[in-house]
């Protein structure tokens, strides 16, 4: 029902969309295959050290999601169980924070929790034990992957749990089912429904884990792909171990990412803030005891880092950090890269997505239309297919012989920080583009609303608040993000993480504790810009 | 054009949406108020979908007042729609939601805006412009759908429903409302409705609906 001209402009904005991902992604794909070493087949690239970091690489990726998946199982069962627990509600946001949080600061609170002077750490010693746990290493990455995954998955858990109807619960009093039982034949069925599909994201987001490894990691022992990659190219300057190393991550991610589209699809919907059932089965006093010690323990893992954070920044000298040249410089950069990311993943977003109205409302079944329809859904794995780091090496490869690469990191970082936010932009307008669709289409047709009147009275004014809050979400992605601006990052090219982990490097450990905080604080705003956009839109 | 040339016909309409299969041949008096009736999932949506514009046929022609608009789109056929719900933009005000029924673009003379405050006198809601649709009751808000429908002077009238969502004592306010809109305007109506009470009182002719296929005619 939509017009022709309004098909006609809905198809070119996917197109359009699609071209410029394709030029983004694709380009440095090729040029990376173009430029590949001539080992790489017969494998004499692929040596011993190679081997051992995709081995590190998956090894890791694999225990982060078992322990995730392990510790947030028992968090999600005590929270589903204790429904009136004091500040429950407020613990279940919280835990969709790391997802936001700007991994280098997640990393900086964690060290500041278990790092050789830590909290963990001093404590054991007061017992008598002499340093026992590092952050740096294979556990060390363990506990940040197991800090940053295991809310994600207690949250996907608990909405799975509390999805089941009051009746189950009611059910299970009266029949007098046991914990066991209840565990067996109620709550594990429900929870196997999410379980392999939040393992396997996590799993990506694990294997594909740059920032947290750039800091934690280290040495062959515990290097992944992604660092690898990083430091042939901007270490060593070994062009053709990068494209070897580029080229086997791209492989990687294809194998998950084939895997994950074989496993059935998890939402984190509104968790939390559905019906609490009341559940019988929580209410003696030692399930309460038991429940409480474990929502207890997973708060303070999460809540401690969060707060050494805060404490550790506070203590360091902020306005003078606020007013250092640099300072002043990095957030502008980022700001500035941070809003030509977002505002074009909003633009590509809206794209795809309109582009995907148009063929729902025109059932057309052409070829033309099919190939369209299914390069839009590919479009998101495309994008996960190649990870932020092998982007980066895949441009400046690219751009190389063109002069300056520093000349094109600007757009080179907020293009690839546009990509990384697109899934998301996508996710956040799609449901509310859809609702409104579905609501004023058939009116506007009927009345001959298009075109500018259309999207002046009708879509505007009801899009606009989506958008802003895609917006500020891409922002506060792009601002946090490291893995594009560490290829690029120089003198000239100072962005807040940038600045942040140079700090880091150079042992101004306060500094970068300070910085930290800011940069905390400017995403924090960002956030709660956009979600105060969408409650308000609600 | 004389009084009984049909307003409407359906010449030997067909179209095919996923595993069923619709074919509706018949046409409508002029001036009258025709009841479209039939069980849930019998096509009558998709007979109105059809006239409105929402469904191209596959075969067969669409014939509004003499004129072949089987494959015109929604906003170019000489039509008027009330929905069982989703009849008004939420977030415009009820001037906006019943003047874009005169000027998609809303570019209204002083004459325009007159019409638009004397339509919503008209149907009980004068002085009642600024207010936001959420604001309303269902009724109300049906009652502003009708406004529109009188300001856009269609010979058409389509009804999908329109009091479904109302109780009882509301249905009997709006039916008398819908045969004051009809005398006014003398338009042609077709109703779909469930509610024999509606049917009884406000239909001088009925289409039955069954299968995808015109069933019954009185």
């Amino acid at each position: 029902m939509l017009t022709r001209a309004e098909q006609r402009r809905g198809l070119a904005g996917g197109v359009a969309a699609l071209t410029v991902i394709a030029l983004l992604v694709l380009v440095p794909v090729a040029v990376l295959l173009a430029f590949a070493p001539a080992g790489i087949v017969q494998g004499s690239v692929v040596d011993d050290y190679t081997l051992s970091l995709l081995h590190f690489t998956l090894l890791q990726a694999s225990l982060s999601t078992a322990l995730s998946l392990c510790l947030a199982l028992p968090v999600a069962l005590a929270l589903a169980r204790q429904t009136k627990f004091l500040g429950r509600i407020w613990l279940v946001r919280l835990m969709a924070l790391p997802m936001g949080l700007p991994v280098l600061i997640g990393a900086l609170g964690l060290i500041g929790i278990f790092g050789r002077q830590g909290l963990v750490n001093k404590a054991l010693q007061a017992l008598g034990l002499e340093q026992p746990i590092s952050i740096y290493g294979l556990g060390g990455i363990l506990i940040a992957h197991v800090f940053f995954n295991m809310p994600l998955a207690t949250r996907m858990m608990l909405a799975a749990l509390e999805r089941l109807p009051q009746e189950y619960w009611r059910l299970t009093a009266s029949l007098g089912m046991r914990r066991l039982s209840i565990l067996r034949y109620v709550e594990l069925p429900a929870l196997m429904r999410v379980i392999p599909a939040t393992g396997g994201l996590i799993f990506m987001l694990c294997a594909t884990s740059f920032t947290l490894v750039l800091v934690l990691g280290g040495g062959p022992a515990a290097t992944t792909l992604e660092v690898a990659i990083y430091q042939a190219l901007r270490f060593d300057f070994d062009p053709p171990r990068a494209i070897a190393l580029a080229l086997m991550q791209i492989a990687v991610t294809t194998v998950i990412l084939l895997c994950l589209n074989l496993l059935p699809k998890a939402e984190d919907t509104a968790v939390g803030e559905g019906r609490l059932w009341n559940r019988y089965d929580g209410r003696s006093r030692l399930a309460r005891s038991s429940d409480a010690i474990i929502i207890l323990l997973a708060a303070a893992f999460l809540i401690l880092p969060l707060a050494m954070i805060v404490v550790s920044g506070l203590s360091a000298d902020l306005v003078r950090l606020a007013l250092e040249p640099d300072f002043r410089q990095a957030l502008l950069t980022s700001l500035s890269i941070a809003f030509c990311a977002g505002a074009s993943a909003v633009a590509v977003g809206f794209g795809i997505i309109g582009a995907n109205h148009v063929l729902r409302d025109r059932r057309s079944s052409s070829r033309a239309s099919r190939v369209l329809r299914s390069s839009l859904s590919a479009v998101s794995s495309l994008v996960l297919l190649v990870p932020p780091v092998v982007l980066g090496t895949g441009w400046f490869l690219t751009l190389r012989p063109f002069g300056d690469v520093n000349l094109f990191a600007l757009t080179i970082i907020a293009a690839i920080n546009m990509l990384m936010a697109l899934p998301f932009v996508v996710r956040v307008i799609e449901p509310a583009f859809r609702t409104h669709a579905a609501q004023t289409d058939r009116l506007c047709a009927h009345l001959g609303l298009t075109g500018w009147d259309r999207l002046r009275i009708i879509d505007w004014p009801i899009l606009f608040r989506p958008a802003l809050t895609a917006l500020s979400f891409a922002m506060a992605l792009s601002l946090g993000d490291l893995g594009a601006v560490a290829l690029f990052s120089s003198q000239d090219l100072l962005t807040l993480p940038w600045l942040v982990y140079s700090s880091m490097g150079s042992y101004r450990t306060a500094d970068a504790d300070g910085f930290a905080l800011l940069l905390g604080m400017v995403c924090l705003g960002f956030t709660i810009l956009g979600t105060v956009g969408n409650r308000r839109h609600r | 054009m004389s009084k009984h040339s049909p307003g409407l016909e359906m010449r030997n309409v067909r179209l095919t949406l996923g595993a069923t299969k619709f074919h509706f041949d018949c046409s409508v008096r002029t001036g009258i108020i025709t009841a479209i009736t039939g069980p849930s999932g019998s096509g009558k949506s998709t007979f109105l979908n059809l006239i409105a514009g929402f469904e191209q046929p596959d075969t067969g022609q669409v014939i509004i007042n003499g004129h072949d608009l089987s494959n015109a789109h929604p906003a170019e056929r000489p039509i008027s729609l009330v929905f069982q719900d989703n009849n008004l933009f939420t977030h415009l005000d009820l001037f906006t939601n019943v003047g874009l029924g005169i000027d998609p673009a809303l570019k209204l003379t002083a004459q325009d805006r007159r019409a638009v405050s004397d339509a919503l006198d008209w149907v009980g809601l004068s002085g009642m412009e600024k207010r936001k649709p959420a604001t309303l009751s269902g009724g109300e808000r049906q009652r502003v759908a009708f406004a529109r429908a009188l300001v856009r002077k269609k010979p058409l009238l389509l009804l999908d429903e329109p009091f479904g969502a109302l109780d009882p004592a509301l249905r009997g306010d709006m039916g008398t409302l819908l045969l004051n809109l009809h005398r006014e305007t003398a338009n042609t109506v077709l109703l779909v409705s469930h509610n024999p009470d509606d049917i009884s009182r406000l239909a001088q002719d009925m289409i039955h609906i069954e299968n995808g296929k015109v069933v019954q005619r009185h």
